[in-house]
């Protein structure tokens, strides 16, 4: 269903050229893009879209991409051309090999493209990045000043003014993250943890190194964290938690970046909310001093398995996709990484985050493995069914079982 | 029928079950016992929008010419079975030998993710197939009496929970049990009690699981049960009837052991059914209170971003196991009663 929707809508688009975009001409060849499903990469596709010629141009947003990306790819020739990455989707694609180098396709095109976009791995350039995400902090500038509390810095002030606000009885439950019980609680811990000075692997190899002090002040302040929380959450995901700010019943969120112009939008929101809504940097902790969160981007990548000629024609299109043009129209949709964006203040949490010096999500082949671990195990602590040490336990030995099966260890 | 026709008879379902039924399961038993190849792993400098750094990838070129010599993987044998995130014979043994008390050694075995994850089947298992059971009969018997006129609309609600998708069914119930929802939110003022949340405790969750696991099979068994019911001789239950049975008696004595094989049926299917529960426990998001071993394979194929197809292969494996463990009680009791009939 939602293939063929936006199949037609690539299709559509394809019809609909504008003279805005109609610098790009590409001669023949075929371009088809897999991406997830969110605004920001649906008008980069669109743009793309928007190339005439003999080209033909289509797009298949899906929430679940990331699933089919390796099948997809493996065959020859390869079903898309093009596929829209981000920091841990583009990891099965790289330990498969099934990416093109873009090297020569920059040298011929990429004339436009700054330094930071270029993904180079051993010296290659594997991806074209043109968007940045971070998780970081929302609050309700409101709620703070009825208890006189400025914008939390740190996690352990989160969970002061937390309970402050708790203990005035503004609001029962006055904090929300994204932890659910899947992908999402996993990339709490590595967020937390992170910003605890921590590392998740023993230095040059593939075994686990998190069972340790480090690991148990996480998973501490994590707990407390969902103390401050609504019972149901492990059944938040940023589909559960906008809403509820919107509502008005949150007053400190961590989030990502990628909502944040949706809630100072504030379509559907209660009266109020989104006057108040301020985007902060992710808090620090444990007195460390980079932000406790993890920077993503999204970028594209081209298949291996394709024709040069397919191969440069999507290249020229996805160029269009983040063409200057493209970045004025949509300028609000994301924080984009190209020279043409101006910063609103949609984009000054993630801004905040990243000039912290927060870690980008580390780009491991097994990374995945222990993130699964992490959620796999994480729920019985935050439930307070068993102790840390034996949560840490439990994640290194799933983990190492995991691992072991995908001849890592 | 002499066995030549017998076997052309039967050749064109037989070629179909062996191509879909038994080949795909014995690849996953064979892709059971093999692990992915040793990653040959390089250090590399990587750059990103944010800083450059050095660190392990897979070297594609040595690992795809490993992939070329055996595309199966590593063999590994009842490996993979016997890991932690199967059988855990290791974890268990370490358990046996270091808790002092049964409840200790219980509550080291729910910490290993296939035995939280059998508890849960099981207990889904053995509370829904009986209710089914008595539940579906019980709605057959109201609705065989209910006038002809309202028959045809009363089975068709009454199928309900069975025509909408069992995905779509669940979510419908997911939302009614949200703490703003009418379900949740009826709960809550009955108790009186503003943190009452279904999602939040482990034993709530498994009862919704339970109840929407009834809700979504009751029908099959009723229907079953009503074309069953439209069979039941007449002259039977009439000489009840003149023997001075009551209505209970009349269905105690005649209508249930006239309907005893397909109250067998029932309990094969739903036992087979319920021990492969799934989309209740995603739909629900209650994967954090309850797991299933159907559960735990969709998890090793779709949670991540590397897909464990061995392991996957293992706990699919074992759920036949399972099933043919179930099941086997209830097979023997109708091959003793047909041998008794052919006797």
């Amino acid at each position: 269903m939602s293939f063929m929707k936006s199949f037609a809508i690539g299709t559509v688009a394809t019809l609909m050229a504008t003279a805005a975009f109609a610098e790009c001409e590409i001669a023949s060849g075929n371009v088809n893009v897999l991406a997830n499903d969110f605004p920001a990469l649906k008008a980069v596709t669109a743009a793309a879209a928007e190339c005439t010629g003999g080209v033909t141009v289509s797009a298949n947003h899906n929430k679940d991409f990331r699933n089919i990306t390796v099948q997809a790819l493996t065959a020859n020739p390869a079903e898309y051309t093009a596929v829209v990455v981000a920091n841990s989707s583009i990891v099965p694609l790289l330990n498969e090999g099934l990416l093109r180098p873009l090297d020569d396709l920059v040298a011929k095109h990429g004339q436009g493209l700054s330094k930071n976009q270029l993904i180079t791995i051993d010296g290659k350039i594997m991806a074209i990045a043109f968007m940045a995400n971070a998780q970081h902090l929302f609050v309700r500038q409101d709620v703070l000043d009825q208890i006189g509390k400025p914008v939390p810095a740190t996690w352990e002030e989160v969970v002061e003014t937390g309970k402050a606000i708790k203990d005035a009885g503004i609001m029962d439950h006055p904090f929300a993250f994204l932890s659910m019980s899947d992908w999402n609680l996993g990339e709490e811990f590595v967020n937390m943890y992170l910003g605890h000075g921590g590392e998740f692997f023993k230095p040059g190899t593939a075994e686990p190194a998190i069972n340790n002090e480090t690991g148990v002040a996480t998973l501490n302040m994590m707990k407390d964290l969902v103390s401050l929380s609504n019972p149901d959450f492990l059944t938040y995901n940023t589909a559960t938690v906008v809403p509820i700010w919107k509502s008005g019943d949150l007053a400190i969120a961590q989030l990502w970046g990628s909502s944040g112009g949706e809630l100072l939008a504030g379509e559907g929101a209660a009266e109020g909310v989104a006057e108040n809504t301020v985007l902060a940097s992710a808090p620090t902790v444990a007195g460390g001093d980079t932000p406790a969160s993890t920077l993503w981007w999204d970028g594209f990548t081209i298949a291996k398995n394709i024709s040069d000629e397919d191969a440069e024609a999507t290249f020229i299109a996805m160029m269009n996709g983040i063409s200057p043009a493209m970045v004025e129209a949509n300028n609000d949709a994301a924080v984009w990484l190209m020279d043409a964006y101006n910063p609103g203040p949609a984009a000054t949490g993630v801004a905040a985050t990243a000039t912290g010096g927060a870690e980008p999500y580390p780009m491991l082949p097994y990374m995945g493995l222990l993130h699964q671990a992490f959620f796999e195990e994480l729920p019985d602590f935050l439930q307070g069914n068993e102790s840390a040490e034996q949560t840490l336990a439990d994640i290194e030995a799933a983990y190492i079982a995991a691992a072991k099966e995908a001849g890592y260890l | 029928m002499k066995h030549r026709t017998f076997f052309w008879f039967i050749l064109p379902s037989l070629a179909a079950m062996i191509l879909f039924i038994a080949l795909p399961t014995v690849s996953v038993a064979i892709q059971s016992l093999f692990v992915e190849h040793e990653q040959v792993m390089v250090e590399v400098e990587n750059c990103g929008p944010f800083k450059c750094e050095t660190v392990l990838q897979v070297d594609n070129e040595a690992t795809a010419a490993l992939q070329e010599d055996a595309p199966l993987g590593r063999f590994n044998g009842l490996g993979t079975y016997t890991n932690r995130k199967h059988l855990a014979f290791e974890q268990v043994g370490v358990a046996w030998n270091e808790t002092e008390s049964l409840g200790a050694f219980l509550s080291e075995l729910l910490n290993l993710p296939f035995y939280k994850a059998l508890i849960f089947t099981l207990t889904f298992t053995f509370v829904v197939t009986p209710f089914v059971i008595v539940l579906g009969l019980g709605v057959a018997l109201a609705v065989n009496t209910v006038p002809r006129l309202f028959k045809g609309p009363t089975i068709f609600v009454s199928l309900l929970p069975m025509i909408v998708t069992p995905l779509v069914g669940a979510l419908i119930i997911f939302w009614m049990v949200d703490a703003d929802g009418v379900i949740g939110a009826t709960l809550q003022r009955i108790f009186n009690n503003p943190n009452l949340s279904l999602k939040a405790s482990m034993p709530l969750t498994w009862i919704m699981l339970i109840v929407y696991g009834i809700w979504s099979s009751t029908p099959f068994s009723f229907i079953v049960f009503y074309a069953g019911l439209q069979t039941v001789p007449k002259e039977t239950l009439e000489a009840a009837k003149i023997d001075g049975a009551s209505r209970w008696q009349a269905i105690r004595y005649v209508v249930v052991p006239y309907m005893m094989p397909l109250v067998v049926f029932i309990t094969l299917m739903q036992l087979m059914d319920n021990f492969r529960v799934l989309e209740p426990i995603v739909a629900f998001q209650a994967s954090a209170k309850a797991t299933s071993l159907s559960w735990i394979i969709y998890n090793d194929l779709r949670g991540g971003d590397i897909p464990q197809f061995g392991s996957a292969g293992a706990t699919s494996i074992l759920t036949i196991i399972g099933v043919a463990i179930l099941l086997t009680p209830v097979l023997i009791r109708t091959w003793r009663d047909f041998n008794r009939k052919r006797a």
